[in-house]
Protein backbone atom coordinates (compact mmCIF):
# COMPACT_ATOMS: atom_id res chain seq x y z
CA UNK A 1 0.00 0.00 0.00
CA UNK A 2 2.75 2.35 0.96
CA UNK A 3 4.73 1.57 -2.12
CA UNK A 4 1.76 2.12 -4.38
CA UNK A 5 1.63 5.65 -3.09
CA UNK A 6 5.27 6.17 -3.90
CA UNK A 7 4.52 5.08 -7.43
CA UNK A 8 1.50 7.29 -7.96
CA UNK A 9 3.34 10.27 -6.67
CA UNK A 10 6.29 9.50 -8.88
CA UNK A 11 4.26 9.11 -12.06
CA UNK A 12 2.38 12.30 -11.53
CA UNK A 13 5.57 14.30 -11.11
CA UNK A 14 6.12 16.60 -14.09
CA UNK A 15 9.87 16.08 -14.13
CA UNK A 16 9.31 12.50 -15.21
CA UNK A 17 8.71 13.48 -18.83
CA UNK A 18 12.19 15.01 -18.98
CA UNK A 19 13.89 11.66 -18.67
CA UNK A 20 11.59 9.69 -20.96
CA UNK A 21 11.48 12.25 -23.77
CA UNK A 22 15.02 11.59 -24.95
CA UNK A 23 14.26 8.59 -27.12
CA UNK A 24 14.69 10.13 -30.58
CA UNK A 25 18.05 10.54 -32.16
CA UNK A 26 19.07 14.09 -32.81
CA UNK A 27 22.37 15.83 -32.47
CA UNK A 28 24.37 13.67 -30.05
CA UNK A 29 25.83 16.38 -27.89
CA UNK A 30 22.53 18.21 -27.59
CA UNK A 31 20.91 14.94 -26.72
CA UNK A 32 23.46 14.24 -24.07
CA UNK A 33 23.11 17.70 -22.63
CA UNK A 34 19.37 17.31 -22.57
CA UNK A 35 19.70 13.89 -21.04
CA UNK A 36 21.93 15.23 -18.33
CA UNK A 37 19.55 18.05 -17.57
CA UNK A 38 16.65 15.60 -17.63
CA UNK A 39 18.33 13.26 -15.20
CA UNK A 40 19.20 16.23 -12.99
CA UNK A 41 15.52 17.12 -12.89
CA UNK A 42 14.56 13.53 -12.24
CA UNK A 43 17.04 13.28 -9.38
CA UNK A 44 15.57 16.47 -7.99
CA UNK A 45 12.07 15.01 -8.15
CA UNK A 46 13.23 11.97 -6.22
CA UNK A 47 14.97 13.97 -3.56
CA UNK A 48 12.75 17.04 -3.27
CA UNK A 49 10.20 15.48 -0.90
CA UNK A 50 13.00 14.59 1.52
CA UNK A 51 14.53 18.05 1.34
CA UNK A 52 11.18 19.71 1.97
CA UNK A 53 10.55 17.28 4.81
CA UNK A 54 13.93 17.94 6.43
CA UNK A 55 13.38 21.67 6.21
CA UNK A 56 9.90 21.51 7.67
CA UNK A 57 10.37 18.85 10.33
CA UNK A 58 14.03 19.11 11.30
CA UNK A 59 15.26 22.58 10.51
CA UNK A 60 12.10 24.39 11.52
CA UNK A 61 11.71 22.68 14.93
CA UNK A 62 15.38 23.40 15.59
CA UNK A 63 14.88 27.00 14.59
CA UNK A 64 11.84 27.21 16.87
CA UNK A 65 13.89 25.80 19.69
CA UNK A 66 16.66 28.32 19.12
CA UNK A 67 14.07 31.08 18.97
CA UNK A 68 12.56 29.83 22.24
CA UNK A 69 15.93 29.96 23.94
CA UNK A 70 16.52 33.58 22.83
CA UNK A 71 13.22 35.03 23.99
CA UNK A 72 11.58 35.70 27.31
CA UNK A 73 8.58 33.40 27.14
CA UNK A 74 5.68 33.13 29.50
CA UNK A 75 2.77 30.75 29.02
CA UNK A 76 0.69 33.53 27.51
CA UNK A 77 3.34 34.86 25.17
CA UNK A 78 4.09 31.27 24.16
CA UNK A 79 0.55 30.93 22.85
CA UNK A 80 0.39 34.42 21.37
CA UNK A 81 3.92 34.32 20.01
CA UNK A 82 4.92 37.86 21.00
CA UNK A 83 7.63 37.21 23.56
CA UNK A 84 10.32 39.90 23.69
CA UNK A 85 13.80 39.09 22.43
CA UNK A 86 16.13 38.65 25.36
CA UNK A 87 19.43 37.65 23.81
CA UNK A 88 21.42 35.21 25.87
CA UNK A 89 19.50 35.86 29.11
CA UNK A 90 18.06 32.36 29.19
CA UNK A 91 21.51 30.87 28.81
CA UNK A 92 22.78 33.09 31.63
CA UNK A 93 19.84 32.04 33.84
CA UNK A 94 20.56 28.41 33.13
CA UNK A 95 24.31 28.66 33.74
CA UNK A 96 23.71 30.43 37.07
CA UNK A 97 21.09 27.93 38.16
CA UNK A 98 22.25 25.71 41.05
CA UNK A 99 20.98 22.69 39.08
CA UNK A 100 23.36 23.32 36.17
CA UNK A 101 26.49 21.98 37.87
CA UNK A 102 24.91 18.74 39.11
CA UNK A 103 23.02 18.18 35.83
CA UNK A 104 26.22 18.60 33.83
CA UNK A 105 28.14 16.32 36.16
CA UNK A 106 25.40 13.68 36.11
CA UNK A 107 25.25 13.83 32.31
CA UNK A 108 28.98 13.13 32.11
CA UNK A 109 28.91 10.39 34.76
CA UNK A 110 25.85 8.77 33.21
CA UNK A 111 27.33 8.88 29.71
CA UNK A 112 30.85 7.75 30.47
CA UNK A 113 29.96 5.11 33.07
CA UNK A 114 27.32 3.71 30.72
CA UNK A 115 29.48 3.45 27.64
CA UNK A 116 32.54 2.20 29.54
CA UNK A 117 30.65 -0.77 30.96
CA UNK A 118 28.57 -1.33 27.83
CA UNK A 119 31.69 -1.44 25.73
CA UNK A 120 33.62 -3.71 28.10
CA UNK A 121 30.71 -6.14 28.41
CA UNK A 122 29.93 -5.95 24.70
CA UNK A 123 33.56 -6.65 23.75
CA UNK A 124 33.89 -9.57 26.17
CA UNK A 125 30.66 -11.08 24.86
CA UNK A 126 31.63 -10.50 21.22
CA UNK A 127 34.93 -12.32 21.74
CA UNK A 128 33.09 -15.06 23.60
CA UNK A 129 30.43 -15.55 20.91
CA UNK A 130 33.15 -15.56 18.28
CA UNK A 131 34.17 -19.04 19.49
CA UNK A 132 31.37 -20.51 17.34
CA UNK A 133 30.00 -23.03 19.79
CA UNK A 134 26.62 -24.72 19.54
CA UNK A 135 23.63 -22.41 20.04
CA UNK A 136 25.90 -19.36 19.70
CA UNK A 137 23.81 -17.68 16.93
CA UNK A 138 20.56 -18.23 18.84
CA UNK A 139 21.96 -16.92 22.12
CA UNK A 140 23.47 -13.94 20.36
CA UNK A 141 20.06 -13.14 18.88
CA UNK A 142 18.45 -13.39 22.32
CA UNK A 143 20.95 -10.85 23.58
CA UNK A 144 19.31 -8.29 21.29
CA UNK A 145 16.05 -8.33 23.26
CA UNK A 146 16.91 -5.59 25.79
CA UNK A 147 17.77 -3.25 22.95
CA UNK A 148 14.51 -3.91 21.09
CA UNK A 149 12.14 -3.48 24.02
CA UNK A 150 10.34 -0.16 24.28
CA UNK A 151 12.22 1.96 26.82
CA UNK A 152 9.13 2.39 28.94
CA UNK A 153 8.96 -1.40 29.29
CA UNK A 154 12.60 -1.70 30.39
CA UNK A 155 12.35 1.34 32.63
CA UNK A 156 9.25 0.19 34.47
CA UNK A 157 10.61 -3.34 34.85
CA UNK A 158 13.84 -2.02 36.36
CA UNK A 159 11.85 0.35 38.57
CA UNK A 160 10.04 -2.57 40.13
CA UNK A 161 13.22 -4.65 40.39
CA UNK A 162 14.87 -1.73 42.20
CA UNK A 163 11.92 -1.30 44.57
CA UNK A 164 13.29 -0.82 48.09
CA UNK A 165 10.95 -3.15 49.96
CA UNK A 166 9.82 -5.71 47.43
CA UNK A 167 12.39 -5.51 44.66
CA UNK A 168 14.18 -8.63 43.52
CA UNK A 169 17.56 -6.85 43.54
CA UNK A 170 17.42 -6.12 47.24
CA UNK A 171 16.33 -9.71 47.73
CA UNK A 172 19.43 -10.86 45.85
CA UNK A 173 21.58 -8.59 48.04
CA UNK A 174 19.92 -10.10 51.08
CA UNK A 175 20.80 -13.61 49.82
CA UNK A 176 24.48 -12.73 49.68
CA UNK A 177 24.31 -11.12 53.10
CA UNK A 178 24.30 -7.46 52.13
CA UNK A 179 21.97 -4.84 53.56
CA UNK A 180 19.23 -3.51 51.30
CA UNK A 181 19.75 -0.33 49.30
CA UNK A 182 17.12 2.35 48.81
CA UNK A 183 17.93 2.46 45.10
CA UNK A 184 15.62 4.92 43.39
CA UNK A 185 14.69 7.00 46.42
CA UNK A 186 18.11 7.73 47.82
CA UNK A 187 20.19 10.62 46.47
CA UNK A 188 23.31 8.44 46.71
CA UNK A 189 22.00 5.59 44.57
CA UNK A 190 19.48 7.02 42.11
CA UNK A 191 22.07 7.86 39.46
CA UNK A 192 23.75 4.46 39.88
CA UNK A 193 20.39 2.77 39.40
CA UNK A 194 19.65 4.45 36.10
CA UNK A 195 23.22 3.83 34.93
CA UNK A 196 22.82 0.09 35.65
CA UNK A 197 19.57 -0.05 33.71
CA UNK A 198 21.12 1.90 30.83
CA UNK A 199 24.15 -0.40 30.67
CA UNK A 200 21.78 -3.34 30.33
CA UNK A 201 19.99 -1.65 27.44
CA UNK A 202 23.20 -0.70 25.63
CA UNK A 203 25.11 -4.01 25.79
CA UNK A 204 23.35 -5.53 22.72
CA UNK A 205 24.29 -2.60 20.49
CA UNK A 206 27.96 -2.88 21.47
CA UNK A 207 27.90 -6.65 21.14
CA UNK A 208 26.45 -6.64 17.62
CA UNK A 209 28.77 -3.97 16.22
CA UNK A 210 31.91 -5.36 17.84
CA UNK A 211 30.98 -8.90 16.80
CA UNK A 212 30.61 -7.84 13.18
CA UNK A 213 33.99 -6.11 13.52
CA UNK A 214 35.55 -9.36 14.73
CA UNK A 215 34.33 -11.12 11.58
CA UNK A 216 36.72 -8.99 9.55
CA UNK A 217 39.85 -10.12 11.40
CA UNK A 218 41.44 -12.92 9.35
CA UNK A 219 41.50 -16.26 11.17
CA UNK A 220 45.04 -17.02 9.95
CA UNK A 221 46.38 -14.37 12.29
CA UNK A 222 45.14 -16.35 15.26
CA UNK A 223 46.45 -19.61 13.81
CA UNK A 224 49.88 -18.08 13.32
CA UNK A 225 49.81 -16.61 16.82
CA UNK A 226 48.89 -19.88 18.47
CA UNK A 227 51.65 -21.64 16.49
CA UNK A 228 54.00 -19.08 18.01
CA UNK A 229 52.68 -20.11 21.40
CA UNK A 230 50.51 -17.07 22.17
CA UNK A 231 47.82 -17.77 24.74
CA UNK A 232 44.22 -16.54 24.62
CA UNK A 233 45.00 -13.33 26.52
CA UNK A 234 48.05 -12.62 24.37
CA UNK A 235 45.98 -13.13 21.23
CA UNK A 236 43.35 -10.74 22.51
CA UNK A 237 45.90 -8.10 23.47
CA UNK A 238 48.12 -8.35 20.40
CA UNK A 239 45.60 -9.13 17.66
CA UNK A 240 41.95 -8.64 18.55
CA UNK A 241 42.15 -5.39 20.43
CA UNK A 242 44.51 -3.50 18.07
CA UNK A 243 42.74 -4.68 14.91
CA UNK A 244 39.37 -3.83 16.40
CA UNK A 245 40.42 -0.28 17.18
CA UNK A 246 38.65 1.40 14.24
CA UNK A 247 35.39 -0.40 15.02
CA UNK A 248 35.84 0.36 18.72
CA UNK A 249 36.24 4.06 18.00
CA UNK A 250 33.04 4.09 15.97
CA UNK A 251 31.16 2.12 18.62
CA UNK A 252 32.27 4.37 21.46
CA UNK A 253 31.57 7.61 19.62
CA UNK A 254 28.13 6.45 18.47
CA UNK A 255 27.44 5.24 22.01
CA UNK A 256 28.48 8.63 23.33
CA UNK A 257 26.13 10.51 21.02
CA UNK A 258 23.23 8.18 21.79
CA UNK A 259 23.81 8.12 25.54
CA UNK A 260 24.08 11.90 25.90
CA UNK A 261 20.50 12.26 24.77
CA UNK A 262 18.98 9.48 26.88
CA UNK A 263 15.83 10.88 28.41
CA UNK A 264 13.02 8.31 28.59
CA UNK A 265 14.79 5.90 30.88
CA UNK A 266 15.76 8.43 33.55
CA UNK A 267 12.48 10.31 33.35
CA UNK A 268 10.40 7.16 33.79
CA UNK A 269 12.54 5.70 36.57
CA UNK A 270 13.33 8.75 38.71
CA UNK A 271 12.14 11.93 36.93
CA UNK A 272 15.69 13.13 37.65
CA UNK A 273 15.11 12.87 41.38
CA UNK A 274 15.15 12.63 44.25
CA UNK A 275 15.85 16.36 44.18
CA UNK A 276 18.40 16.69 41.37
CA UNK A 277 20.19 13.47 42.29
CA UNK A 278 19.80 11.85 38.87
CA UNK A 279 18.92 14.78 36.64
CA UNK A 280 20.92 15.15 33.45
CA UNK A 281 20.83 17.96 30.90
CA UNK A 282 18.16 16.04 28.99
CA UNK A 283 15.81 15.51 31.93
CA UNK A 284 16.45 18.99 33.30
CA UNK A 285 15.57 20.56 29.97
CA UNK A 286 12.32 18.61 29.88
CA UNK A 287 11.65 19.38 33.53
CA UNK A 288 11.96 23.10 32.81
CA UNK A 289 9.76 23.00 29.73
CA UNK A 290 7.12 20.44 30.58
CA UNK A 291 7.65 19.10 34.09
CA UNK A 292 5.92 21.78 36.09
CA UNK A 293 2.68 23.69 36.05
CA UNK A 294 4.60 26.87 35.26
CA UNK A 295 6.66 25.93 32.23
CA UNK A 296 9.91 27.78 31.60
CA UNK A 297 10.20 27.22 27.87
CA UNK A 298 13.05 29.66 27.38
CA UNK A 299 15.51 28.15 29.87
CA UNK A 300 14.34 24.66 28.88
CA UNK A 301 15.17 25.32 25.25
CA UNK A 302 18.49 26.87 26.29
CA UNK A 303 19.49 23.66 28.10
CA UNK A 304 18.38 21.68 25.05
CA UNK A 305 20.60 23.79 22.81
CA UNK A 306 23.58 23.30 25.12
CA UNK A 307 22.93 19.57 24.84
CA UNK A 308 22.87 19.81 21.05
CA UNK A 309 26.22 21.58 21.10
CA UNK A 310 27.82 18.82 23.18
CA UNK A 311 26.25 16.11 21.00
CA UNK A 312 27.49 17.83 17.86
CA UNK A 313 31.08 17.96 19.10
CA UNK A 314 31.14 14.20 19.51
CA UNK A 315 28.97 13.72 16.44
CA UNK A 316 31.37 15.59 14.18
CA UNK A 317 34.26 13.68 15.72
CA UNK A 318 32.40 10.48 14.82
CA UNK A 319 31.87 11.62 11.24
CA UNK A 320 35.56 12.52 10.96
CA UNK A 321 36.69 9.15 12.25
CA UNK A 322 34.26 7.32 9.98
CA UNK A 323 35.27 9.31 6.90
CA UNK A 324 38.93 8.66 7.58
CA UNK A 325 38.28 4.92 7.88
CA UNK A 326 36.45 4.84 4.58
CA UNK A 327 39.17 6.74 2.79
CA UNK B 1 37.77 -34.80 22.08
CA UNK B 2 39.17 -32.15 24.34
CA UNK B 3 38.01 -29.37 22.08
CA UNK B 4 34.50 -30.81 21.90
CA UNK B 5 34.07 -30.83 25.68
CA UNK B 6 35.60 -27.36 25.65
CA UNK B 7 32.99 -26.24 23.17
CA UNK B 8 30.25 -27.78 25.27
CA UNK B 9 31.50 -25.76 28.20
CA UNK B 10 31.17 -22.61 26.08
CA UNK B 11 27.57 -23.51 25.33
CA UNK B 12 26.82 -23.93 29.04
CA UNK B 13 28.47 -20.60 29.90
CA UNK B 14 26.66 -18.96 26.97
CA UNK B 15 23.29 -20.20 28.19
CA UNK B 16 24.03 -18.97 31.71
CA UNK B 17 25.09 -15.53 30.47
CA UNK B 18 21.99 -15.26 28.29
CA UNK B 19 19.81 -16.25 31.24
CA UNK B 20 21.45 -13.58 33.37
CA UNK B 21 21.00 -10.98 30.65
CA UNK B 22 17.36 -11.85 30.10
CA UNK B 23 16.51 -12.05 33.79
CA UNK B 24 14.70 -8.67 33.78
CA UNK B 25 12.56 -9.88 30.88
CA UNK B 26 11.76 -13.06 32.78
CA UNK B 27 11.01 -11.02 35.88
CA UNK B 28 8.59 -8.80 33.94
CA UNK B 29 6.68 -11.91 32.84
CA UNK B 30 6.84 -13.44 36.33
CA UNK B 31 5.49 -10.29 38.00
CA UNK B 32 2.76 -9.98 35.37
CA UNK B 33 1.46 -13.39 36.54
CA UNK B 34 1.84 -12.77 40.28
CA UNK B 35 -1.38 -12.32 42.29
CA UNK B 36 -1.69 -8.93 43.93
CA UNK B 37 -1.55 -10.31 47.50
CA UNK B 38 1.80 -12.02 46.80
CA UNK B 39 3.35 -8.94 45.22
CA UNK B 40 5.12 -7.66 48.32
CA UNK B 41 5.90 -11.05 49.80
CA UNK B 42 9.41 -11.73 51.15
CA UNK B 43 11.01 -13.70 49.67
CA UNK B 44 9.36 -13.01 46.30
CA UNK B 45 8.13 -15.99 44.31
CA UNK B 46 10.83 -16.73 41.78
CA UNK B 47 8.48 -18.87 39.72
CA UNK B 48 4.86 -18.09 38.85
CA UNK B 49 3.53 -21.13 40.76
CA UNK B 50 0.11 -19.61 41.32
CA UNK B 51 -0.31 -17.64 38.12
CA UNK B 52 -3.11 -15.16 37.87
CA UNK B 53 -4.35 -13.51 34.71
CA UNK B 54 -5.92 -10.54 36.44
CA UNK B 55 -3.12 -8.35 35.08
CA UNK B 56 -3.87 -9.43 31.52
CA UNK B 57 -7.58 -8.94 32.14
CA UNK B 58 -6.77 -5.36 33.11
CA UNK B 59 -4.87 -4.99 29.82
CA UNK B 60 -7.90 -6.21 27.89
CA UNK B 61 -10.16 -3.83 29.77
CA UNK B 62 -8.00 -0.71 29.84
CA UNK B 63 -5.32 -0.86 27.20
CA UNK B 64 -6.87 -2.02 23.92
CA UNK B 65 -7.47 1.53 22.58
CA UNK B 66 -3.87 2.45 23.39
CA UNK B 67 -2.57 -0.64 21.58
CA UNK B 68 -4.74 0.17 18.57
CA UNK B 69 -3.42 3.71 18.47
CA UNK B 70 0.17 2.48 18.64
CA UNK B 71 -0.49 0.12 15.76
CA UNK B 72 -1.98 2.94 13.71
CA UNK B 73 0.89 5.29 14.50
CA UNK B 74 3.47 2.58 13.84
CA UNK B 75 2.02 1.72 10.42
CA UNK B 76 1.58 5.38 9.54
CA UNK B 77 5.20 6.06 10.42
CA UNK B 78 6.35 3.13 8.27
CA UNK B 79 4.32 4.45 5.33
CA UNK B 80 5.63 7.99 5.65
CA UNK B 81 9.21 6.84 6.16
CA UNK B 82 9.23 4.57 3.09
CA UNK B 83 7.53 7.21 0.98
CA UNK B 84 10.28 9.71 1.75
CA UNK B 85 13.32 7.51 2.21
CA UNK B 86 13.14 5.00 -0.66
CA UNK B 87 13.09 7.51 -3.56
CA UNK B 88 15.67 9.70 -1.83
CA UNK B 89 17.93 6.72 -1.19
CA UNK B 90 17.66 5.75 -4.86
CA UNK B 91 18.52 9.25 -5.98
CA UNK B 92 21.51 9.49 -3.64
CA UNK B 93 22.77 6.05 -4.69
CA UNK B 94 22.23 6.18 -8.44
CA UNK B 95 21.25 9.59 -9.78
CA UNK B 96 24.03 11.68 -8.25
CA UNK B 97 21.82 14.67 -7.43
CA UNK B 98 23.17 18.15 -6.90
CA UNK B 99 24.22 18.53 -3.25
CA UNK B 100 23.96 14.83 -2.51
CA UNK B 101 27.09 14.77 -0.37
CA UNK B 102 25.87 17.62 1.80
CA UNK B 103 22.53 15.87 2.20
CA UNK B 104 24.28 12.73 3.44
CA UNK B 105 26.09 14.77 6.07
CA UNK B 106 22.87 16.53 7.09
CA UNK B 107 21.21 13.14 7.60
CA UNK B 108 24.07 11.93 9.80
CA UNK B 109 23.87 15.03 11.96
CA UNK B 110 20.06 14.84 12.09
CA UNK B 111 20.35 11.50 13.85
CA UNK B 112 22.38 13.06 16.63
CA UNK B 113 19.86 15.67 17.68
CA UNK B 114 18.32 14.83 21.06
CA UNK B 115 14.66 13.85 20.99
CA UNK B 116 13.67 16.29 23.73
CA UNK B 117 14.94 19.23 21.69
CA UNK B 118 12.90 18.12 18.71
CA UNK B 119 9.93 17.57 20.99
CA UNK B 120 10.15 21.11 22.32
CA UNK B 121 10.38 22.56 18.82
CA UNK B 122 7.47 20.45 17.61
CA UNK B 123 5.44 21.50 20.63
CA UNK B 124 5.62 25.15 19.60
CA UNK B 125 4.84 24.36 15.95
CA UNK B 126 1.99 21.99 16.73
CA UNK B 127 0.55 24.52 19.15
CA UNK B 128 0.48 27.12 16.35
CA UNK B 129 -1.04 24.69 13.86
CA UNK B 130 -3.48 23.11 16.29
CA UNK B 131 -1.90 19.69 15.80
CA UNK B 132 -1.35 18.91 19.46
CA UNK B 133 -3.00 15.70 20.61
CA UNK B 134 -3.60 14.45 17.09
CA UNK B 135 -2.48 11.00 16.04
CA UNK B 136 -1.20 12.07 12.67
CA UNK B 137 0.82 14.88 14.19
CA UNK B 138 2.48 12.18 16.21
CA UNK B 139 3.14 10.18 13.03
CA UNK B 140 5.00 13.16 11.58
CA UNK B 141 7.04 13.60 14.76
CA UNK B 142 7.81 9.87 15.06
CA UNK B 143 8.91 9.68 11.45
CA UNK B 144 11.76 12.09 12.22
CA UNK B 145 13.37 9.29 14.25
CA UNK B 146 13.36 6.91 11.28
CA UNK B 147 13.69 8.96 8.08
CA UNK B 148 17.45 9.77 8.25
CA UNK B 149 18.22 6.15 9.14
CA UNK B 150 15.93 4.97 6.34
CA UNK B 151 17.58 7.13 3.69
CA UNK B 152 21.01 5.89 4.77
CA UNK B 153 19.95 2.24 4.62
CA UNK B 154 18.35 2.67 1.18
CA UNK B 155 21.37 4.59 -0.13
CA UNK B 156 23.79 1.96 1.12
CA UNK B 157 21.70 -0.89 -0.25
CA UNK B 158 20.86 0.65 -3.62
CA UNK B 159 24.50 1.60 -4.24
CA UNK B 160 25.10 -2.14 -4.38
CA UNK B 161 22.61 -2.69 -7.23
CA UNK B 162 24.65 -3.27 -10.42
CA UNK B 163 24.58 -0.35 -12.82
CA UNK B 164 23.98 -2.76 -15.72
CA UNK B 165 20.61 -3.71 -14.28
CA UNK B 166 19.52 -0.10 -14.41
CA UNK B 167 21.13 0.51 -17.80
CA UNK B 168 19.34 -2.54 -19.19
CA UNK B 169 16.03 -1.23 -17.98
CA UNK B 170 16.78 2.12 -19.64
CA UNK B 171 17.58 0.39 -22.93
CA UNK B 172 14.25 -1.37 -22.74
CA UNK B 173 12.75 2.10 -22.79
CA UNK B 174 11.82 2.45 -19.13
CA UNK B 175 12.07 5.92 -17.63
CA UNK B 176 13.73 6.58 -14.30
CA UNK B 177 10.47 6.30 -12.39
CA UNK B 178 9.55 3.05 -14.01
CA UNK B 179 13.06 1.70 -13.39
CA UNK B 180 12.79 2.69 -9.75
CA UNK B 181 9.38 1.13 -9.34
CA UNK B 182 9.71 -2.13 -11.22
CA UNK B 183 13.45 -2.88 -11.01
CA UNK B 184 15.04 -1.12 -8.05
CA UNK B 185 12.30 -1.49 -5.45
CA UNK B 186 11.75 -5.22 -5.97
CA UNK B 187 15.44 -6.04 -5.62
CA UNK B 188 15.67 -3.79 -2.55
CA UNK B 189 13.34 -5.99 -0.56
CA UNK B 190 15.85 -6.46 2.26
CA UNK B 191 16.28 -2.73 2.71
CA UNK B 192 12.51 -2.22 2.61
CA UNK B 193 12.04 -4.82 5.34
CA UNK B 194 14.84 -3.41 7.51
CA UNK B 195 13.59 0.16 7.29
CA UNK B 196 9.98 -0.86 7.87
CA UNK B 197 10.89 -2.94 10.91
CA UNK B 198 12.88 -0.22 12.57
CA UNK B 199 10.52 2.62 11.82
CA UNK B 200 7.64 0.58 13.20
CA UNK B 201 9.54 -0.40 16.31
CA UNK B 202 10.74 3.13 17.01
CA UNK B 203 7.30 4.64 16.54
CA UNK B 204 5.77 1.92 18.70
CA UNK B 205 8.35 2.55 21.44
CA UNK B 206 8.34 6.34 21.30
CA UNK B 207 7.68 8.01 24.61
CA UNK B 208 9.17 11.50 24.34
CA UNK B 209 7.04 12.72 21.43
CA UNK B 210 3.93 10.96 22.71
CA UNK B 211 4.23 12.46 26.17
CA UNK B 212 4.97 15.95 24.85
CA UNK B 213 2.68 16.17 21.84
CA UNK B 214 -0.15 13.75 22.58
CA UNK B 215 -0.44 13.88 26.37
CA UNK B 216 -4.11 14.79 26.38
CA UNK B 217 -5.40 13.38 23.11
CA UNK B 218 -8.24 10.96 22.57
CA UNK B 219 -5.94 8.54 20.80
CA UNK B 220 -2.86 7.91 22.88
CA UNK B 221 -0.23 5.22 22.28
CA UNK B 222 0.58 2.29 24.55
CA UNK B 223 3.72 3.91 25.97
CA UNK B 224 1.46 6.53 27.53
CA UNK B 225 -0.92 3.78 28.65
CA UNK B 226 1.87 2.26 30.71
CA UNK B 227 3.10 5.65 31.88
CA UNK B 228 -0.37 6.56 33.10
CA UNK B 229 -0.54 3.25 34.97
CA UNK B 230 2.73 3.99 36.76
CA UNK B 231 1.96 7.67 37.27
CA UNK B 232 -1.33 7.05 39.05
CA UNK B 233 0.77 5.65 41.87
CA UNK B 234 -0.71 2.37 40.87
CA UNK B 235 0.46 -0.48 43.04
CA UNK B 236 -0.99 -3.17 40.80
CA UNK B 237 2.33 -4.16 39.36
CA UNK B 238 0.91 -7.28 37.74
CA UNK B 239 -1.28 -5.05 35.54
CA UNK B 240 1.65 -2.75 34.76
CA UNK B 241 3.95 -5.64 33.90
CA UNK B 242 1.22 -7.39 31.89
CA UNK B 243 0.87 -4.23 29.81
CA UNK B 244 4.65 -4.13 29.45
CA UNK B 245 4.64 -7.75 28.23
CA UNK B 246 1.96 -6.98 25.65
CA UNK B 247 3.82 -3.83 24.57
CA UNK B 248 6.91 -5.99 23.99
CA UNK B 249 5.16 -8.31 21.55
CA UNK B 250 6.18 -6.40 18.39
CA UNK B 251 9.82 -6.53 19.48
CA UNK B 252 9.54 -10.29 20.05
CA UNK B 253 7.80 -10.87 16.72
CA UNK B 254 10.43 -8.85 14.89
CA UNK B 255 13.22 -10.77 16.54
CA UNK B 256 11.73 -14.14 15.62
CA UNK B 257 10.67 -13.26 12.08
CA UNK B 258 13.43 -10.96 11.04
CA UNK B 259 16.50 -11.54 13.14
CA UNK B 260 19.02 -11.01 10.36
CA UNK B 261 17.39 -7.75 9.35
CA UNK B 262 17.63 -6.53 12.93
CA UNK B 263 21.34 -7.25 13.15
CA UNK B 264 21.79 -5.64 9.74
CA UNK B 265 20.01 -2.54 10.96
CA UNK B 266 22.12 -2.21 14.09
CA UNK B 267 25.39 -2.43 12.21
CA UNK B 268 24.30 -0.37 9.20
CA UNK B 269 26.31 2.76 8.85
CA UNK B 270 28.49 1.92 11.80
CA UNK B 271 30.70 -0.73 10.23
CA UNK B 272 31.84 -1.03 6.66
CA UNK B 273 32.15 -4.57 5.36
Amino acid sequence: MTIARVDRRAQRSPAGSGATGTGQRTNTSALRRRQRRGSRLTALAFIAPLVVYLAAFYLYPLYRNLDLSLRDYTVRSFVQGDAPFSGLDNFRTVLDDPTFGPAMRHTLVFTFASIAFQYAAGLALAVFFNRHFRLAPTLRALFLIPWLLPLIVSASTWSWMFNSESGVINYALHLVGMSPVDWLNSPDWALTSVVIANIWIGIPFNLVILYSGLQNIPGELYEAASLDGAGAWQQFRRITFPLLRPVSAITLLLGLVYTLKVFDLIWIMTKGGPGDASSTLATWSYQLGFGTLLPKFGPGAAVGNILILIALVFGLLYIRVQRRQEA
Amino acid sequence: MKSRTGKRRYTVIGVLLTALMLFPVYWMINVSLTPQQDMRKTPPDLLPLHPTFEGYRAVLNDQMPYLGTSLLIGLGTVALTLLLAAPAGFALAKLRPFGGGVLGLVLLIAQMIPGIVMAMGFYGIFLDLGLLNSWWGLIIADSTIAVPFGVMIFTAFMSGIPGELIAASRIDGAGTFRTFWSIVLPVSRNALVTVSLFSFLWAWSDFVFANTLDGGGDLRPITLGIYKYIGNNNQEWNSIMATAVVASIPAAVLLVLAQRYVAAGVTAGAVKD
